[in-house]
C-alpha cells in the first residue's frame, strides 16, 4: 500500500502545492479549524473537523454567474465562466466526503450545473479517516464508514505513516503525478487500528440513532406532526445550520448593479430566512415553524423520496455544535420517532 | 437551585398565576441546553434544567410569548433582566403578561472552550468544587471550572436583578467590571492595526445572522437586512468590505440600547468578538454623555435619543479621530 512517513508529510504538501493549489484544514487563532490554501509553514490541523464544510470548494457561498454590459439600448451578455484550474483538497473527513455524492445528485442531474461541474472535475478529494470522533458524530447512522472514507483517495494513519488508498481514476492520476514521493508500506498495523476505531464509533452516544421513522413514504404523517410547534419554538431563524451544513444546497440568484451593467450572482440561501423562496405572491412559508420544518423534511423525507432513499444528512454534527439554541436534526429525529 | 426553581414553577402553574413557564430544556450531552416553554408539571419534572450551561438570554423570546394568552413565568439571570427592562422601555414586552423570577447568574460555561482543550466524546459535565469533571467516551477528564467560563460571563457587569417579581437566591451587586479593557487595547492600536484586526475577524463572517436574530436589541418587525427591497439584504457578500459594513451598521442600530448581554459573541459560529464593537459604543457614550447603562431602569433617557444643551458637539469626532 502507498504510504508517506508522517515526518515527511509536510514535504509532500509542499510538493503538491508547487504544482497545483492545495487546501487543507489548519488551526485558526481562535482554536477552530478551517480549510486554507497551503502556504509555506502551513500545519495540518489535528482537530476533528472544520467550522465550514468542504462543500465551499465546489459550491461557494457567492459566485458570479453572468455579466450584462449595458451601452445605450444594447445589452451584451458576457459569459464569465473560465476553465477551473486543477486543485486538491486534503483532510476531508468521511462525512464531508459523502456530502459530495449528495450534492452531485442535485447539481449534476439534468440540467447540469456547469459551474459546479467545472470545479468538481478539477478538484481531487483526498479524504482522511477518523480515529477520535466527537460525541456529536453520527455519520454511521447514514451508512458512512468513517474509517474508510470516500473520496478520490482516502488516507489513514497508523501513527507512523500516512497510507493512501486510491479509489477513482482521478485519484490514480494524482498518485501517478507524485509517484516519487510515495513508498510501499505494510498496512498490517493500520488494519488493527481501523478495527479499534470502528469499535470507538460503536460507543458514540448517537450511534444507535434510528432512521426507520423517516423516508419518502412517511411524508404526510411527518409533515402534519404536532411536534413541529414545540421543536421550532426555540429556533431564532438564523442560517447557521444551513451555512455550516455540508449538504444544504439551496441558493438564490440576484442581480447586482454596477456602473455600466449588471452582475448576476448566486449565493447560498437558507430555508430559515423569512425571504426564502419568496415569489411574486409572497412567501409560501410564512411562519418559522414552516421554515424549520422545511429543513428537516428536506433532509429526512423529500431528499430520500427523490433519491432512492438516500438521506440528505451525513451526520457531521456541525449543527449540533453550532446552533445558538442547541436544537438540531438529532433532537428532531428523536422527537418525531417517539411518536411512531 | 434547579430543584427550588422547578418547585416554584409547579406551584405557580398549579395556582393559576401563570399558564406557561420559560426556562431551559436538557440536551443530549449535558451541555446543549435549549430555551423552552413548559406547560405542565410533568414537562418540568422531565426536561427542565438550570445549570452551568443554561447561558442563553430568555428575554427576547418574551416579546413573542407576551403576545400570547395568559401570564408566562420567566426565569431571568441578572444580565437577562437588563435586556428585559430595555425591551419594556421600548414597549416590546407586555409587563403584565410576564411573571419574573430572578435567579443568580453565572459564570456560565461554554462547551466550545472545553472542546478546544482537546476534550471530546463528552457525555456529561459536573462541577465538583470548581473543578469540571467531564465524562467522555474516552474516559474521565478534568479541567478548572474558571477556564471554561464563556466570553459573555468573563467580564460580568452586574449580579443585580434590575426587575423581578420574586427572587430565588440572593440579589447581588453591580460589579466593578474590566469589560472595557479589551476595547482600550483596540483603541491603543494604530488605525492600520485596528483595521487589520477587524478585517481578520469580520472576514470569517458567514452572514448567518445569528448575532442579529439572537440580539435582544434587534426586535424590528422587519429588519432591513431581511428586506429584499432594501438592497442590502443578508444573503451575499459582494466584497470584503461589506461584511464590516453589516456588523458596523448593526452596532450603530443598537448603540445606546445594547445592554452588553454578550449573546452576539456567544452564538457566533465563527467566534468573532462582536461584543467588542458594541462595547466600544457603550464606552464612548459613557465618556461623551456620562455613565449610562441601557436597561438599568425604565426612566433614564437614552443619551443618543435625548438632547441637552451641554451635549458634545459633532466636532468631537474630528478631535478624537486625530492620531
Amino acid at each position: 500500500m502507498l504510504k508517506i512517513s508522517l515526518d515527511r508529510l509536510d514535504d509532500f504538501f509542499a510538493r503538491v502545492a508547487s504544482e497545483q493549489s492545495l487546501y487543507m484544514p489548519v488551526d485558526r487563532e481562535d482554536g477552530q479549524a478551517e480549510f486554507r490554501k497551503w502556504t509555506e509553514g502551513s500545519k495540518l490541523s489535528q482537530r476533528l473537523n472544520t467550522v465550514r464544510s468542504a462543500k465551499d470548494f465546489f459550491f461557494p457561498q457567492t459566485e458570479n454567474l453572468v455579466d450584462f454590459k449595458i451601452q445605450g439600448k444594447n445589452i451584451e451578455v458576457l459569459d464569465t465562466r473560465e476553465e477551473c484550474e486543477d486543485f486538491a483538497v486534503f483532510g476531508v473527513r468521511a462525512c464531508d466526503a459523502r456530502s459530495f455524492s449528495i450534492l452531485d445528485k442535485v447539481f449534476l442531474c439534468e440540467p447540469v450545473d456547469s459551474y459546479y461541474k467545472n470545479r468538481r472535475e478539477h478538484g481531487v478529494i483526498i479524504s482522511l479517516s477518523c480515529t477520535r470522533p466527537a460525541e456529536t458524530c453520527f455519520c454511521t447512522v447514514f451508512g458512512i464508514d468513517p474509517v474508510e472514507p470516500e473520496g478520490d483517495i482516502s488516507c489513514s494513519t497508523d501513527g507512523k505513516s500516512m497510507f493512501f488508498k486510491v479509489n477513482t481514476p482521478k485519484g490514480e492520476e494524482f498518485v501517478k503525478k507524485f509517484a516519487d514521493v510515495f513508498e510501499d508500506g505494510d498496512p498490517a498495523q493500520l488494519e488493527k487500528m481501523k478495527e479499534f476505531s470502528r469499535n470507538v464509533f460503536k460507543k458514540l452516544p448517537l450511534a444507535n440513532l434510528s432512521t426507520d421513522s423517516f423516508g419518502g413514504d412517511k411524508m404526510m404523517k411527518l409533515f402534519n406532526s404536532p411536534k413541529w410547534a414545540e421543536l421550532s419554538e426555540a429556533c431564532i431563524g438564523c442560517g447557521t445550520c444551513t451555512f455550516i451544513c455540508p449538504t444544504c444546497q439551496c441558493y438564490d440568484i440576484r442581480d447586482f448593479k454596477t456602473n455600466d451593467g449588471v452582475k448576476r450572482f448566486r449565493c447560498w440561501d437558507s430555508c430559515m430566512y423569512s425571504e426564502f423562496t419568496k415569489m411574486a405572491h409572497g412567501n409560501p412559508r410564512v411562519s418559522q415553524l414552516e421554515r424549520f420544518r422545511q429543513r428537516f423534511m428536506h433532509k429526512l423525507v423529500y431528499f430520500p423520496s427523490n433519491n432512492d432513499g438516500e438521506f440528505g444528512c451525513v451526520g457531521c454534527g456541525r449543527c449540533l455544535t453550532k446552533c445558538p439554541s442547541s436544537i438540531n436534526i438529532v433532537k428532531v429525529m428523536k422527537a418525531l420517532e417517539v411518536e411512531e | 437551585m434547579q430543584e427550588k426553581m422547578k418547585q416554584r414553577a409547579k406551584e405557580l402553574l398549579a395556582d393559576g398565576t401563570v399558564n406557561r413557564v420559560m426556562g431551559w430544556k436538557k440536551g443530549e450531552f449535558g451541555y446543549d441546553t435549549t430555551p423552552a416553554v413548559f406547560r405542565s408539571a410533568e414537562e418540568i419534572d422531565k426536561y427542565f434544567v438550570c445549570d452551568d450551561f443554561t447561558n442563553s438570554n430568555l428575554s427576547k423570546l418574551l416579546v413573542k410569548e407576551s403576545k400570547k394568552d395568559g401570564v408566562i413565568l420567566a426565569f431571568l439571570k441578572p444580565c437577562d433582566t437588563y435586556s428585559f427592562n430595555q425591551l419594556l422601555k421600548e414597549h416590546r414586552i407586555d409587563r403584565e403578561k410576564v411573571y419574573i423570577i430572578g435567579i443568580p447568574g453565572g459564570p456560565k460555561l461554554d462547551a466550545e472552550i472545553i472542546k478546544s482543550k482537546g476534550i471530546t466524546g463528552i457525555t456529561g459535565v459536573k462541577n465538583v468544587n470548581y473543578t469540571l469533571v467531564i465524562d467522555t467516551i474516552y474516559g474521565e477528564e478534568k479541567m478548572p471550572f474558571y477556564e471554561a467560563v464563556s466570553v459573555k460571563c468573563k467580564s460580568c457587569k452586574s449580579k443585580k436583578h434590575v426587575i423581578y417579581d420574586e427572587l430565588i437566591g440572593d440579589d447581588g451587586d453591580i460589579l466593578e467590571s474590566d469589560r472595557f479593557d479589551e476595547v482600550e487595547k483596540l483603541e491603543n492600536m494604530t488605525s492600520r492595526e485596528r483595521f487589520d484586526f477587524w478585517q481578520r475577524e469580520l472576514s470569517k463572517c458567514i452572514r448567518c445572522n445569528a448575532c442579529k436574530n439572537v440580539c435582544p436589541a434587534c426586535t424590528c418587525e422587519k429588519c432591513v437586512f431581511d428586506n429584499p427591497k432594501s438592497g442590502i439584504e443578508n444573503k451575499a457578500v459582494s466584497d470584503s468590505f461589506e461584511e464590516k459594513l453589516f456588523h458596523i451598521i448593526r452596532a450603530f442600530h443598537v448603540a445606546g440600547r445594547c445592554t452588553d448581554c454578550g449573546e452576539c459573541s456567544r452564538v457566533c459560529p465563527q467566534n468573532i468578538p462582536l461584543h467588542l464593537l458594541n462595547r466600544k459604543f457603550i464606552k464612548d457614550i459613557n465618556s461623551l454623555y456620562g455613565e449610562y447603562q441601557a436597561g438599568a431602569d425604565l426612566d433614564t433617557k437614552n443619551p443618543l435619543t435625548d438632547y441637552s444643551t451641554d451635549d458634545c458637539e459633532p466636532s468631537i469626532v474630528h478631535e478624537r479621530g486625530v492620531e
